[in-house]
């Protein structure tokens, strides 16, 4: 799930406001279902109190959620684990929107329905469920690929358009929230109400100074709009974080080992993250001239994964990149040798992805 | 006895006689073989902290080595497919004679001997050359890449080793005057060469060590790199022949360096009612400890460094070492 | 006719000096090496895929398997990712215990690295040795956590078990023993004259080329660069102790060496120094929840293994599992450097270069 609604920029406006959507969606879905589903009601105390926005996000999360209450329904047994029932019919829906693109469609709703028979055996409801998601998987097939095309095919606009990060971010958040647990959003509700407050109090941190720098100097050598976000990861010790544009990626990398006063010498990780809405590829500097370090990620397109190489910049990028490429299906252009490095040459399949399904003909 | 077989003119029921100490002395041979690799073993362990030995055959695991020669014997022969079969057959064959023919030459004590060739010295390093042929051969056919370099290490090793250690031993032959060993065993009864030769000792012993593919000289078979050099493709018998070409040499080695530089069967002074048996046996036991002492003490040389230290380091040590033992025999032995 | 061809020889994954499963496919002309490529994998597990599925507590033992040769820094770099995470205040006694067992890991893990460096390069007995000192902290950490090799004993917020009674006394017993045995090893192996031959000058890169290739801990450091993130990103307590951090310049096989053997010097310092300053009573876990959720967001630590930089990327969702994990392995950067090194070089120079990157299979393959 996409971690940028996490409002944690404080000098992101962006950020803020995605935050805001994010909470918005959320309540006003929790009020929604509450009305449809009587027995769960209480969480309806929560006021719909921020405007309703992005009138098309919300069609589709609208439907999507329908559908999924749907599996619900039908699955929903009295000592049934929410959150796990929920993440099944997720991965129902959204291994099937990824069954299309692979062309392993065939065997894939046999398999799936006795994996997932599998996946819980202690549970004699589960083969119940199991079935039960099934029968609802094939009615909700359709619509599920086309909510899963129209969100893809949003991203992407998103993507390409640079004036609408907040848009795709809204979009993108809305449909994540739409498939979040019924009974987790009172929950969910909470949570973008905490991500929320934290970001008001908090103090600038003393690495702020040092993310302007690097800003400044990105922007006055390649351009106001080469960056996608900059903040400070509170979580993780405070580490400057820029976020850079696919297009710009490379050219930023450049700068960030070449420039004189940023000279980031030193790759300490360079590592790939499925976001299910996006892959994201994180790299940590480090300068040793200047003693100071900063993360650079990069979002791509999910569907059509390739980024530029950082392997000609610092040869350290060489094997993780091909880590990257070998469990998540990245390619990086440029780079010099882009081969499994993990599995063996003729795997099928990136296995870090979240919709991974091992293929083997015998199982 | 021995001195009258010797010189007694040939004929069938000396052949026979000299059929059947020949097969004594190889089970003598044999029998050390046996408890040298067990002495190495059990001096290794007390040297690296463990107890090496210690189930079959009593608390000092006597008959661990008969266990593993068994266990050699009823293991399955394997030859590689693409080996070459004849050379691959033949080789542990080539390697092992030499080492056992070699041992003709070296007089035990003043009446324990085989032979007494005039050119006994000559003879030892003749034939012991011939091992090589042996263990190049046997990288050669078994047609695997790790025993071909282990087998090419081999040959440039000895090779190259074989020159410092004959040159090293001239001093010795112009002290005594002669290639026969035991006429070099009787030059010292005063004196051992070791100390009118000492430079010399010390390039045989460390030649000597490099003939043995002992560490720290040990590359054809290092088993960190080459896994296990020219015989890693032999199993079974096959591969106790080169277990036993290789000890069979340390015996004679040892036997060797007793004879040329300690003396051989000479008792030390006032200790001469001690038989000449057990003296020489003493000495060359000082030898062989020494060599285990050395493996549990050293890393292994590189190929180039190994090269260069035996043409730029040991042969002029010992070119200068012939010079040497003329001064010495000039001022000293007139 | 006569013509020389170039061979291709393909050592590992099953030979005696990879350490493991490493395979290195060689072009060879002679004994020299023209080209390496090689070739990891044989021994991936998947930990981070498994992850994703697990809870954080439950990962710890996951870690354990990766260096296995230092197991107490692995457990503590996911501990210590969580508790950034998380703000976590770890208490006192726990911090010093944590510190002590990695320590004595370190130590245990260079005994490891000298002993199977020395046995590649043809000398057995230190083998040995290395492994008596080893068997002791073996025996001190077995006694703390009840395992010999995968610990499994640290827990995000503390640590599982406390000190046994007496066990402080022990390792101050220790120190002293240790140094002496290192003062062994020095007479033993490093002034030995072949030693010496055959690793100075080998495996030589500089500065500049060792951050471009990502290398880290002793790698780094025979460099030249005095960089340790015990003290230059301090964490944990790290900052109590006054240590110093051992660096080499000539950046070959030999530097690399000394500053592993100074490392442990170093090491018994900082133990010498926690056991003095070892609290007497107090918590040994943090008020944690039951169930652990760090916050929404992500993290990326690093820390000091013996190997080098070892780091911990969490993305979390707030759920019990998280939703990315990613471990910065050393060894996986560090082994990256070694094709280059290789060209040109002798076959038994191989297996020194190979030998002084200390590489970890398990964690190689992650």
């Amino acid at each position: 799930m996409p971690s940028e609604n996490d409002g944690k920029s404080p000098g992101s406006e962006l950020k803020k406001q995605a935050a805001a959507e994010a909470k918005a969606k959320a309540l006003e879905l929790a009020k929604q279902r509450a009305l449809e589903k009587k027995e769960e009601n209480e969480n309806s105390s929560h006021e719909m109190s921020i405007e309703e926005r992005k009138k098309k996000a919300v069609a589709e999360a609208k439907a999507k959620a329908a559908e999924l209450k749907a599996l619900r329904e039908k699955e929903e047994a009295p000592s049934t684990n929410d959150s796990l029932a929920d993440d099944k019919a997720k991965a129902a829906a959204k291994a099937k929107a990824a069954a299309a693109a692979k062309a392993k469609a065939a065997a894939a709703a046999k398999a799936k329905a006795a994996r997932e028979g599998a996946g819980d055996p202690s549970d004699p409801a589960a083969d119940e469920k199991a079935k039960a998601a099934a029968k609802a998987k094939a009615a909700a097939a359709a619509k599920a690929k086309a909510a899963a095309a129209a969100k893809a095919k949003a991203a992407r606009e998103g993507a390409g358009d640079s004036s609408g990060p907040s848009d795709e971010k809204a979009k993108a958040i809305a449909a994540a929230k739409a498939k979040a647990a019924a009974a987790a959003r009172a929950k969910a509700a909470a949570a973008a109400t905490k991500a929320e407050e934290p970001a008001e109090e908090q103090k600038p941190s003393p690495l702020q100074p040092l993310l302007d720098r690097y800003v400044s100097l990105i922007q006055k050598a390649l351009g106001e709009d080469v960056l996608e976000d900059s903040y400070i990861n509170r979580l993780s010790r405070d580490v400057p974080t820029l976020v850079a544009k696919p297009d710009t990626y490379f050219k930023v990398a450049q700068l960030l080992k070449h420039h004189g006063e940023l000279r980031f010498d030193y790759l300490s990780e360079l590592h790939a993250t499925d976001f299910e809405t996006h892959l994201e590829v994180y790299n940590h500097f480090y300068s040793y001239s200047h003693r100071s370090p900063v993360a650079l990620k990069v979002k791509i397109n999910r569907e059509e994964a390739v980024i530029d190489s950082l392997a000609p910049l610092w040869a350290g990028a060489d094997w993780p990149e091909r880590e990257a490429f070998d469990l998540l299906g990245i390619t990086f252009t440029g780079h010099p040798n882009l081969t499994r490095i993990m599995m063996p040459d003729d795997w099928v399949g990136h296995p870090l992805r979240k919709d991974y399904e091992p293929y083997d003909v015998e199982v | 006895m021995m001195n009258h077989l010797l010189s007694s003119p040939p004929g069938w029921i000396h052949a026979a006689i000299f059929f059947g100490l020949g097969a004594c002395l190889l089970v003598i041979v044999l029998g050390f073989v046996t408890y040298a690799i067990l002495a190495e073993r059990k001096v290794l362990g007390f040297m690296q902290l463990r107890p090496g030995p210690n189930r079959v055959g009593g608390r000092f695991g006597l008959l661990q080595t008969v266990a593993d020669v068994l266990k050699l014997l009823i293991k399955e022969d394997t030859i590689p497919k693409l080996a070459d079969k004849p050379l691959f057959i033949l080789a542990p064959v080539l390697a092992f004679a030499p080492a056992f023919m070699v041992l003709a030459a070296i007089p035990f004590s003043e009446h324990l001997k085989f032979s007494d060739l005039s050119i006994g010295l000559l003879y030892y390093i003749a034939i012991s050359g011939i091992t090589t042929v042996g263990i190049l051969m046997a990288g050669w056919a078994s047609n695997n890449k790790y025993s071909l370099l282990g087998g090419m290490r081999s040959a440039a090793q000895m090779i190259s080793y074989e020159i410092p250690l004959v040159i090293s031993v001239i001093g010795v032959i112009l002290f005594s005057g002669s290639l026969n060993l035991t006429d070099i065993v009787n030059g010292q009864e005063k004196v051992a060469y070791i100390f009118l030769s000492p430079l010399g000792f010390i390039v045989f012993f460390i030649s000597s060590i490099a003939e043995l593919n002992r560490t720290p000289f040990d590359l054809p078979e290092a088993e960190s790199e080459l896994v296990a050099g020219y015989h890693v493709e032999y199993s079974g018998f096959r591969w106790a022949f080169f277990m036993l070409t290789e000890y069979v040499y340390l015996f004679a080695m040892a036997a060797l360096t007793t004879v040329l530089f300690l003396g051989g069967w000479k008792p030390i002074p006032f200790l001469g009612f001690i038989p000449g048996i057990i003296w020489f046996a003493l000495k060359f036991s000082v030898i062989v400890f020494f060599m285990i002492w050395i493996r549990g003490t050293m890393p292994r040389l590189r190929a180039d460094q190994l090269m260069e230290f035996a043409w730029k380091v040991l042969l002029p040590v010992a070119l200068l070492n012939i010079f040497v033992s003329a001064v010495v025999k000039e001022l000293f032995l007139r | 006719m006569i013509r020389t061809e170039e061979m291709l020889l393909n050592v590992g994954p099953q030979h005696p000096s990879t350490h493991g499963v490493f395979r290195i496919v060689l072009k060879i002309d002679g004994e020299t090496i023209i080209e390496a490529q090689p070739v990891i994998g044989y021994l991936h597990r998947g930990t981070e895929k498994l992850a994703e599925n697990l809870q954080y507590t439950q990962i710890i033992p996951y870690t354990d398997r990766m260096d296995y040769l230092a197991a107490m820094t692995n457990n503590y770099v996911i501990c210590h990712a969580v508790e950034t995470m998380m703000n976590l205040e770890i208490p006192e006694r726990a911090e010093y215990l944590r510190v002590l067992v990695m320590e004595l890991g370190r130590i245990a893990s260079h005994l490891v690295w000298f002993g199977t460096y020395l046995l590649d390069i043809g000398a057995m007995s230190p083998f040995l040795y290395a492994f008596r000192e080893r068997e002791a902290i073996i025996g001190l950490l077995n006694e703390i956590s009840g395992a010999r090799l995968t610990f499994n004993y640290m827990r995000i917020g503390g640590v599982k078990w406390d000190a046994p009674e007496g066990w402080i006394e022990k390792i101050r017993e220790f120190v002293p023993y240790m140094r002496e045995q290192l003062s062994g090893y020095h007479d033993l192996v490093s002034g030995n004259e072949i030693f010496l031959n055959r690793v100075k000058g080998v495996g030589l890169y500089s500065k500049e080329e060792a951050l471009d290739y990502s290398l880290s801990g002793a790698n780094l450091r025979c460099t030249g660069i005095s960089w340790d993130l015990r003290k230059d990103e301090s964490y944990s307590i790290y900052d109590r102790f006054s240590f110093d951090v051992p660096a080499f310049d000539s950046g070959d096989a030999w530097a690399r060496y000394q500053c592993r053997m100074a490392e442990i010097e170093e090491s018994l310092k900082i133990v010498e120094q926690a056991v003095e300053q070892f609290p007497e009573n107090g918590e040994i876990m943090a008020k944690v929840p039951k169930i652990i959720k760090p916050p929404k967001g992500e993290a990326y630590v690093r820390i000091e293994s013996p190997r080098g930089e070892i780091g911990c990327y969490i993305a979390s969702e707030g759920k019990k599992e998280p939703y990315r994990l990613k471990f910065r392995r050393p060894s996986f950067y560090n082994l990256q450097i070694l094709p280059k090194l290789l060209v040109g070089e002798n076959i038994s120079n191989l297996i020194t270069i190979l030998g002084g990157i200390d590489i970890v299979l398990g964690e190689v393959d992650g």
